[in-house]
């Protein structure tokens, strides 16, 4: 059997568990008597020094389901409730169009008759409803990757992404903005980087606590957001109360109602390196979630891979709060529901979370779309829906997963 | 080096903080053969779970050095490190349900390439290992469901997954009832009986005389005598690390079955 040992030695040439090579059993205190362990063990040597052969470990592999896996029925209900989600913000709005002429609209536009295409419809369609659509998706799926990717490099099932000071980070740079009266883009970009700065400051604090990382960086986030939100204090408290402050707060409570095209494609590179590298390290998180000298004694450079899951979740945060303010609780609700769903496997936890962060938030944002006559910040519906939501969460969980 | 050493400890110091300014092991020398089962005893706080951190690596040597075949670990990746050691901690619970089957093939983590995929092999390994401990049944159950003895016996799995040369153990008893202490044990004489180098850190200098090939008994951050079980737990020797009152005496448990035991005296 062709086993890829390292480097072979005499004893290691079968170092397989169970595939010990055929030789004496060491010498025993006394003989054991049958039925005790020692009986056992010599009985278990007999038997696993027997070779498999090819057939047998085919049958063995065949029966084998190692790791968990996503049924095919809960992959179609997570597309489908995607797709219809999807279809269904794409109708609904104060520009209220029935399917029949949005299907009408995007029709004439894929066969090339521009003349048919009522272009208020046209208007409402690619500029404002499509690409809010999609930032509103990617943000959802961003915090909730995130998320989930720090609960459990954390170890800890109450994390959100904005534990290292992420989105105080970002909410300094964007109050510092629009103090200054800076444009829209300009906004975006101080946000994002005083989140990546934020987040940037707390891993540098955290070399001086050496004795255990993960409590030093949890130390390093409290006092980095503490300082991000007093400095954030500070500017509201010298904005101009009658016209600064109010835009200030609303940017706060986050909105995607004035996305646009633009928005879309600035954050969609960063988003997708974020996603790509989280998505690399689902293995290295399941490992990590046992504790940092596990993981370690089982191979794995902790360091590097804990300073990578920081700077995707960071990038995607940043870029998250940049584009629509700050959204909590996805990152914490959504990574339980995706457990509920589909287990605790980061490697299939990670694309489930991706994809019920996006639903969730595109139904959340449709909501702060219709429910009253004015839009209501998304920021404060999912705090409000969180909670609920994060309690029925809980008490199914406690009965025990799936 | 003799002949078919695995793993050579020479002048080892370590200790915690930065530079290791608080010194905890004191250079200390020993070596472990293959095939060989070695407990380390001594007092709380006398550096035992330090060595163990140093042996796998976890803790960097301030002096001395450690070999694998010859091979310095100190110049080793941790990928490289695994292949060597697995490490078999006390059983905890992790905060989040994972599935025993997705427990015990984190094994292959030194294994595996960058996308992560696990091959046939991989799941193999694993499955012999869960068969092994006899606990394929309970393959796919979540291991936070288990009971501490079960646990215990997953993570011995997953180290076994990892098909290194040593095994290490730091304290695997401590959690653990009466009968999964017999259980874990066993399984841990079993497995050292088949090929593996076993070395663990245990309070229990019954357990020692119950597994153990060879005892290192250590104190003070120094290896004070290292030898058989039947060598190094004396009466004297217990009164001496432990500051307590208990005999070691020789008890046949059956007609012909002679097994030697600690016995407090209060």
């Amino acid at each position: 059997m062709a086993f890829k040992i390292p480097f072979t030695t005499k004893s290691q040439k079968e170092m397989v568990p169970g595939m010990p090579e055929a030789r004496e059993p060491a010498p025993y205190r006394s003989t054991p008597s049958p039925g005790s362990d020692d009986y056992l063990a010599n009985e278990l040597l007999i038997e696993s020094s027997k070779k498999f052969d090819k057939a047998d470990e085919a049958i063995v592999a065949a029966n084998l389901t190692f790791g968990s896996k996503v049924t095919f029925r809960v992959k179609i209900i997570i597309v489908t409730a995607l797709v219809a989600v999807f279809c269904a913000s794409f109708a609904l709005g104060k520009y209220s169009m029935n399917p029949l002429d949005l299907l009408l609209t995007l029709w004439y536009n894929l066969v090339g008759a521009y003349d048919l295409v009522d272009p208020k419809m046209e208007l409402v369609i690619y500029n404002i409803r499509l690409p809010r659509i999609f930032v509103v998706m990617l943000v959802g799926a961003a915090l909730a990757m995130a998320g989930a990717s720090f609960q459990g490099m954390f170890k800890n099932p109450l994390t959100s992404p904005d534990l290292l000071g992420a989105s105080a980070g970002a909410s300094l740079g964007a109050c510092i903005a629009l103090l200054l009266n800076m444009p829209g883009e300009l906004v975006q970009l101080l946000a994002f980087c005083g989140g990546m700065v934020a987040v940037g400051m707390a891993v540098w604090l955290n070399r001086y606590v050496d004795y255990d990382p993960i409590l030093g960086l949890v130390l390093a986030g409290i006092l980095v957001s503490t300082l991000f939100s007093s400095g954030m204090s500070l500017v509201k408290f010298m904005a101009d109360a009658n016209d600064k402050l109010p835009t200030i707060t609303f940017w706060l409570m986050g909105s995607f109602a004035t996305i646009n095209g633009e928005d879309f494609w600035r954050c969609l590179p960063a988003m997708i390196l974020g996603f790509i590298i989280l998505l690399t390290q689902s293995w290295k998180l399941n490992v990590l979630s046992f504790g940092d000298e596990e993981a370690r004694a089982m191979g794995i450079n902790t360091g590097r891979t804990r300073l990578l899951v920081i700077f995707a979740s960071t990038l995607i945060t940043s870029v998250s709060v940049a584009v629509a303010g700050i959204v909590g609780w996805i990152g914490l609700v959504i990574p339980h529901l995706a457990r509920a769903i589909v287990g605790p496997n980061y490697k299939v936890l990670l694309p489930a979370a991706m994809f019920v962060g996006a639903v969730y938030l595109l139904i959340v944002d449709n909501i702060a779309r219709l429910i009253a006559p004015v839009e209501i910040p998304i920021g404060i519906l999912t705090a409000i829906l969180g909670v609920p939501f994060f309690v029925i969460i809980f008490k199914r969980n406690m009965k025990g997963w799936k | 080096m003799s002949g078919n050493s695995l793993l050579e400890v020479e002048g080892l110091k370590c200790g915690y903080g930065r530079k290791n300014h608080v010194e905890i092991v004191h250079g200390i020398s020993f070596s472990v053969q293959i095939d060989e089962f070695v407990c380390i005893i001594g007092a709380n706080g006398c550096g035992k779970t330090t060595t163990l951190k140093a042996l796998m690596g976890l803790l960097p040597a301030s002096a001395g050095e450690i070999t694998v075949f010859g091979r310095n670990i100190a110049h080793m990746t941790e990928k490289e490190r695994a292949k060597h050691y697995a490490y078999i901690p006390q059983a905890h619970t992790p905060p989040f349900p994972f599935v025993v089957s997705d427990v015990v093939i984190m094994g292959r983590t030194p294994y595996i390439n960058r996308l992560a995929r696990t091959t046939e092999h991989d799941r193999l390994v694993a499955y012999r290992a869960l068969e092994l401990l006899g606990i394929c049944d309970i393959a796919d159950k979540p291991y936070t469901k288990l009971s501490g003895g079960q646990q215990q016996l997953v993570l011995i799995a997953r180290a076994l997954t990892q098909q290194s040369d040593i095994l290490i153990m730091d304290e695997p008893t401590a959690s653990l009832d009466f009968g999964n202490q017999q259980l874990v044990l066993s399984r841990m004489r079993m497995l050292s009986k088949m090929g593996k180098a076993v070395v663990m850190v245990t309070h229990d200098p019954d357990h020692a005389l119950f597994c153990a090939d060879r005892v290192i008994v250590m104190d003070e951050g120094r290896v004070i005598k290292d030898g058989t079980s039947d060598d190094c737990i004396t009466t004297e020797m217990l009164h001496h690390i432990y500051h307590t009152n208990a005999r070691v005496v020789d008890v046949e448990v059956e007609p012909g079955r002679v097994e030697r035991v600690c016995v407090p005296l209060l």
